[in-house]
């Protein structure tokens, strides 16, 4: 029977268990680098509102303004707010 | 300056403890200095496949704890001198090392040794970052099989973003890919992984692949690293993944199936 199985393999080579692994591990692996390094959904919108909310009291370009979530030792996020502040302002 | 090199995978039972016994005597035999550092606290297992389970007396935690100095816990290997080995503990517990702790032995150790190679527990917890952390290179050891590829994957991620390279924004850590437990005949067969998917998904460059062997398990059962068995294809393909750490180039080989003859094909076997 080994001669027949021979011939018969040839023939299925085109699915292989193989293929569909690499297959699957691709997806998934493209799907969790992704996640690894995506901020949340909400960033933009709430990075939107903050600036809202500081500009009524003061004068903040949008290069002087930066947000950034970081997660730390995997248990903690951290929310950085960066604002560079005018030197008028300041003294105020 | 030392070389902390860190074996490790995710996954367990892929080969992170006979392939850093393989190539720490490896490098050894080559006349480096080589100090090799089970991380695996509570579940000691590279002192058997080294073969000196019965000369542990201090271990890790000892010297972390100042019951023993590091001398006096470093097991010298028989075969070579050049190599130590550091055992974990058995019985305390996994928070017993902290980034501060560890990284004061492995500087001591540093002062000493060319490599130090720490072979890491499996998982993703505690134990494993603290065996990447102080990493300048790892061998990510994976089996052609889904769950270690992905779990491969996610090892990498830790490299890049939790180790001391990654925190103080040096140079990250040099990733190397060793396949193991690859069988070449399975990979024709369409039922493994090739060495060529493996890479395409986790795209770093290739250290070694070590053949599936039954030497594994002989080499095991003695306490003898693989590499010493010479004739095998396992040990041999050990043998060029050292070769290859000290900037060889070697060709890879054990990639394909051994070709049968007409015979044993047509009547199987």
């Amino acid at each position: 029977m080994a001669l027949l199985d021979y011939f018969l393999r040839k023939k299925e080579k085109q699915v292989t268990t193989a293929s569909k692994a690499k297959e699957r591990l691709q997806i998934i692996v493209a799907h969790e680098r992704n996640n690894r390094n995506k901020q949340p959904d909400y960033l933009p919108q709430l990075t939107e509102d903050i600036l809202v909310v500081l500009r009524k009291y003061i004068h903040v370009s949008d290069e002087s303004f930066s947000i950034n979530l970081d997660n730390k030792d995997g248990d903690l996020n951290v929310l950085e707010l960066n604002i560079e502040l005018h030197d008028e302002q300041k003294t105020n | 300056m030392a070389r902390i090199i860190v074996v490790t995978s995710g996954k367990g039972g892929v080969g992170k403890t006979t392939s850093s016994a393989a190539i720490g005597l490896g490098l050894a035999l080559k006349g480096h200095k080589v100090v090799l550092i089970d991380f695996d606290i509570g579940l000691r297992n590279l002192d058997l496949i080294m073969g000196c389970e019965r000369r542990v007396v201090y271990d890790f935690v000892n010297v972390i704890n100042g019951e023993a100095t590091l001398n006096q816990a470093l097991i010298k290997d028989k075969r070579v001198s050049s190599l130590s080995i550091l055992p974990a503990s058995q019985t305390r517990d996994k928070d017993a090392l902290n980034k501060e702790n560890v990284g004061k032995v492995l500087e001591e150790l540093g002062k000493t040794y060319d490599y130090i190679i720490c072979d890491s527990p499996a998982g993703i917890e505690a134990g494993a970052m603290m065996a990447l952390y102080y990493a300048d290179e790892a061998i990510v050891t994976t089996n052609p099989e889904v769950s270690s590829v992905r779990d491969s994957d996610r090892i990498l991620g830790m490299l890049a973003s939790r180790s001391r390279r990654a925190e103080l924004g040096l140079e990250p850590i040099k990733e190397h890919l060793l396949l193991t437990r690859y069988s070449p005949k399975r990979v024709e067969e369409g039922e493994m992984l090739s060495v060529e998917d493996v890479e395409d998904i986790l795209s770093i460059p290739l250290l070694g692949v070590i053949p599936e062997s039954q030497a594994v398990l002989k080499a095991s059962n003695a306490g003898e690293p693989v590499i010493l068995d010479t004739e095998s294809d396992a040990g041999k393909a050990y043998q060029d993944v050292v070769d290859r750490l000290l900037g060889e180039t070697v060709e890879f080989r054990f990639l394909t199936a051994e070709k049968k003859g007409i015979f044993s094909r047509m009547f199987g076997g």
